[in-house]
C-alpha cells in the first residue's frame, strides 16, 4: 500500500468506528421508543437534533470530504456527471432527507459514503498490485553493461551508450544488456524470461546470445551487434508496455457506454424525484417527495459506471501479463481480442511445423566428388540466412574437404562474389571463379539447364557449375515433435480449418501436412504467393472469423501483416517479425498457437461475465429502486459489491498456466 | 512527432476523460491514456512545440480531473 492508500484506510476505520458508536448511542439515547400496548413513551430523548447531525458529520466528512471537494470541483469545471458528483449528492441527499423527516437516521448516508471509499481503496490497491505483478514479471531491463578497460578491470556503464561492435563482458549471475556474438568463454544461459522454456541454453564461442538472458554459469565476453534500443530485451519491453495502449472493441463500447449511461442516469434519477409526486398531486393523492427523492438517490448511488469501467481494461492488461509469462507477447488488447474468434490459421512449414534445421541427407548424380559439389554450394550460399542455406553449409563444414580447409570452422566469403539472391528459386554467385547456380527446379527451367529430378521426398537443390547441370543435394528437414499434437489442440480450441502455406515442392508439402493431419495444403508458393493465398482465404472467409498466420519470420513479413493475426515464432531475433506480427511466441514450440487462443478465450470470457454481471446487476438494481424496493444498502452492493467482485474475476486473466 | 509521458491518476473513468481532454487540445493529433501502465502516448500535429502544448494538455486534464498529473 502506498502512502494515499494508507491514509485513505486510517481514515476509512476511524469513520466507521465513529458511525457505529453513533448508531448504537442513537438506538439507546437517541430514538424514541414506543411501547406497543399503550402508545406512550418508554425512554426519554436524552440527546435532541440537532446535536445528532452535527455528530454525524464528524465521520460523515472525515471518510468523504475530498468526495465534496472533487464534486465541487467538477461543478466548476463543468465536468458534471462524474462519481464525485454522484455520491456527493447522494448522501447530501440523503443527509437531507434524514433532517426533514426528522427521523435522525444519518447511518446511510455516512455508510454509503464509506463504502463507496471503501470500494475506490479496494480498487486502486488491486490495480496496484496487478500493476506490479506484471512489471515485476517484465522486469528484465538491464541496469549496465560492463567494459574492460585497458588494466583488465571492468567498468559499468549505462548500456545506452554502448556502440554496436563494444566488447562487454559478462559475469555469471548478470543479464546480457545487448545482443551480441560471443566471443570468448562459454556458459549456459537461462533464457526463461524472454522465452518461458526453463531449460537453460548453452553458448559456445561464436554463437549469438540475445539480451535479456541471465547468465548461469562461465564467464563471457561478448561484442555486441545492436544497440541497447534496437536490442532484444528493449523491443521486448517496449512491445508489452505498448500493448495496452492498442484498445479492444470491448473498451471502446464501454467507454461509449459509460459516457451515455451515467448522464441518463442522472436525467432518470431527477425525474424520478419530480415527476411522480407532481402527478400524485395532480391526481389528488398524497405526493410523498421524501420516499421519490430517496429513490432518485439510491438510482444515484447505482449509477456509477467504475465496475465496468475498471474491471475490462483490467482483465486484457492480465491477460496480455499472463500470456507474457507463458512466452507469448501479444501487441495489444485488440489482439488478444480477436484471437478468441480465430477459426483459420494458415502455417507457414519451414521453422514453423518442421525445426527448419534441415540436413544434407544424399547427393545424387554428381558429375564431380560430393565433396567438392558441397564446397561449391556452400559457398554459394554464404550470405543467406534460408535454412536450406545453413543446412548446406553447415554439412560442408562438417565433411572431409570442409575440416581440411576451414579451420576456423566457417565458410570464407572472400572466394565469393556476384552473389545474387532468387526469391523462391535459389541463389547465383561466382565461387573460385566458377559461376554456380543453385535452387529449385523452376530456377533451372528458368536457366535453360538440364536436370534429373529426385524421386525422394525432401527440398532438392540443384547445382549448375558454369551452366552445366552438377548433381543435386536432397535435404530434409524434422517435423517439430509438439507439431501434431499443436494441430490436435487447434482444432480442439474452435479452430475449423488448418492450412499450411509453403514454398516447397508438392511432394513434401504434402507429406509433411498429411502427417500433422492439416486439412490444406498449399505448394510451391513464392513469398508474394502466400499473400495471394491469404488474401484468397480471406475473401472467402466469414467477417467476423479471424485468420490467423503463423510463420517464423523470415520473409514472412507481408503475410504476417496481411492475415487478420500474424503470429511471429520464436522470432526474438528477427526485428522485422517482430515489426510486422501482432503476436510474438518467444520459443518456437507450436502448441503456443492454441494455448494463445485459449488464453484470449479465457480472457474474453472473463470480460464478458464482467460487462454482463455488471451491467444486469445494476439494471436489476435500478429498476428495484425505482420500485421503490431497493434501499441505499442494496444500491451501495450493486455500486461497490459489483466492482469488487468484477476486479477479482479481471484479476484470474492473469492465471493462464494451465490453461 | 509521437512522445510518451508518465501520468498518474486514480480511476480509469478518469483516464478515459484525460485522453478526451488531451485529445481536444490543440496541436495534439492524437492521444491515447493507458489507465494500466499509466502512460500517455501522444502524437504532435506537424510543427508542434511539444513543451508548450502539454503544457496545455496538463491544464486540460487537470480541468476534467482535478487529481490527475503528468510528469513533464
Amino acid at each position: 500500500m502506498n502512502k494515499k492508500q494508507k491514509k485513505m484506510l486510517i481514515r476509512i476505520i476511524t469513520a466507521a468506528l465513529f458511525m457505529i458508536l453513533l448508531h448504537l448511542a442513537y438506538k439507546t439515547v437517541g430514538e424514541r421508543q414506543i411501547d406497543p400496548a399503550d402508545g406512550s413513551h418508554i425512554n426519554e430523548v436524552l440527546i435532541k437534533e440537532p446535536v445528532w447531525f452535527l455528530l454525524y458529520m464528524i465521520p460523515y466528512l472525515t471518510v468523504g470530504y475530498d468526495i465534496l471537494l472533487k464534486a465541487w470541483k467538477g461543478i466548476k469545471n463543468r465536468q458534471v456527471f462524474d462519481e464525485n458528483f454522484l455520491m456527493a449528492v447522494a448522501t447530501l441527499g440523503a443527509i437531507g432527507v434524514a433532517l426533514a423527516e426528522k427521523n435522525g437516521d444519518y447511518t446511510e448516508a455516512v455508510a454509503v459514503m464509506l463504502f463507496y471509499q471503501i470500494g475506490e481503496l479496494f480498487q486502486s490497491y488491486a490495480v496496484g498490485k496487478s500493476r506490479r505483478n506484471i512489471s515485476e514479471l517484465m522486469d528484465i531491463r538491464p541496469d549496465y553493461a560492463n567494459i574492460e578497460k585497458e588494466d583488465g578491470s571492468l567498468e559499468k556503464k549505462d548500456p545506452d551508450e554502448i556502440e554496436p561492435g563494444s566488447m562487454i563482458v559478462v559475469n555469471p549471475g548478470e543479464r546480457i544488456p545487448i545482443d551480441g556474438i560471443v566471443i570468448s568463454g562459454e556458459s549456459t544461459l537461462d533464457t526463461a524470461a524472454l522465452t518461458g522454456e526453463s531449460v537453460p541454453r548453452r553458448v559456445l564461442e561464436g554463437d549469438d546470445v540475445i539480451s535479456g538472458c541471465i547468465n548461469l554459469s562461465g564467464v563471457i565476453k561478448i561484442r555486441t551487434t545492436k544497440e541497447f534500443g534496437e536490442s532484444t530485451v528493449s523491443r521486448v519491453l517496449e512491445l508489452v508496455e505498448e500493448s495496452s495502449s492498442r484498445k479492444s472493441r470491448s473498451e471502446a463500447f464501454i467507454t461509449r457506454f459509460a459516457k451515455i449511461y451515467t448522464p441518463a442516469v442522472c436525467y432518470s434519477a431527477l425525474a424520478l424525484a419530480i415527476i411522480p409526486p407532481v402527478v400524485r398531486l395532480v391526481m389528488g393523492l398524497e405526493p410523498m417527495p421524501g420516499s421519490w427523492i430517496y429513490r432518485a438517490l439510491t438510482f444515484l448511488v447505482i449509477s456509477c459506471p467504475c465496475a465496468l469501467v475498471i474491471s475490462i481494461p483490467l482483465s486484457f492488461f492480465a491477460g496480455i501479463g499472463g500470456a507474457g509469462r507463458e512466452g507469448v507477447l501479444i501487441k495489444g488488447s485488440n489482439y488478444l481480442e480477436a484471437l478468441s474468434k480465430t477459426k483459420i490459421v494458415a502455417f507457414d512449414k519451414t521453422g514453423t511445423m518442421t525445426k527448419g534445421v534441415f540436413e544434407v541427407a544424399a547427393i545424387h548424380h554428381a558429375t564431380l566428388s560430393d565433396d567438392k559439389l558441397l564446397y561449391y554450394a556452400a559457398h554459394a550460399e554464404c550470405a543467406s540466412s534460408h535454412p536450406i542455406a545453413k543446412s548446406i553449409i553447415n554439412a560442408y563444414v562438417r565433411s572431409d574437404e570442409g575440416k581440411m580447409r576451414a579451420a576456423t570452422r566457417t565458410v570464407s566469403g572472400k572466394l565469393v562474389s556476384d552473389i545474387e539472391e532468387i526469391p523462391g528459386g535459389g541463389m547465383k554467385a561466382t565461387v573460385d571463379g566458377v559461376r554456380v547456380v543453385l535452387g529449385n527446379k523452376k530456377l533451372m527451367e528458368k536457366e535453360g539447364i538440364a536436370y534429373l529430378d529426385c524421386h525422394k521426398t525432401g527440398t532438392v537443390v540443384h547445382v549448375a557449375l558454369d551452366g552445366v547441370y552438377s548433381g543435386h543435394i536432397l535435404i530434409s528437414d524434422m517435423i517439430k515433435p509438439g507439431a501434431r499434437d499443436a494441430v490436435t489442440a487447434l482444432h480442439a480450441a474452435g479452430v475449423a480449418k488448418t492450412v499450411m502455406l509453403t514454398g516447397d515442392a508438392k511432394a513434401v508439402g504434402e507429406a509433411v501436412a498429411d502427417e500433422l493431419g492439416i486439412d490444406e495444403v498449399r505448394t510451391e508458393l513464392l513469398p508474394e504467393g502466400k499473400v495471394e493465398a491469404v488474401e484468397k482465404l480471406l475473401s472467402e472467409k466469414k467477417e467476423k472469423e479471424m485468420l490467423v498466420f503463423v510463420g517464423d519470420g523470415i520473409n514472412d513479413a507481408p503475410v504476417l501483416g496481411r492475415a487478420d493475426i500474424g503470429i511471429a515464432m520464436g522470432a526474438l531475433g528477427s526485428d522485422a517479425a517482430i515489426e510486422a506480427a501482432d503476436v510474438v511466441l518467444m520459443d518456437d514450440d507450436p502448441l503456443k498457437i492454441a494455448k494463445a487462443i485459449r488464453i484470449s478465450s479465457k480472457c474474453m470470457r472473463i470480460v464478458y461475465e464482467n460487462i454482463i454481471f455488471a451491467i444486469g446487476i445494476k439494471l436489476i438494481c435500478l429498476l428495484l429502486g425505482a420500485m421503490g424496493a431497493a434501499n441505499m444498502w442494496l444500491a451501495i452492493f450493486a455500486d461497490v459489491g459489483v466492482m469488487i467482485i468484477a476486479v477479482l474475476n479481471a484479476i484470474r486473466a492473469l492465471f493462464v498456466r494451465k490453461v | 512527432m509521437k512522445k510518451s509521458y508518465n501520468i498518474e491518476v486514480d480511476c480509469a473513468n478518469c483516464a478515459n476523460k484525460m485522453e478526451d481532454a488531451a485529445k481536444a487540445t490543440k496541436g495534439v493529433k492524437d492521444a491515447v491514456v493507458n489507465f494500466m501502465t499509466l502512460k500517455m502516448n501522444v502524437e504532435f500535429e506537424e510543427g508542434a512545440d511539444a513543451k508548450t502544448v502539454m503544457q496545455e494538455v496538463l491544464k486540460n486534464c487537470k480541468k476534467v480531473e482535478d487529481d490527475c498529473e503528468i510528469f513533464l
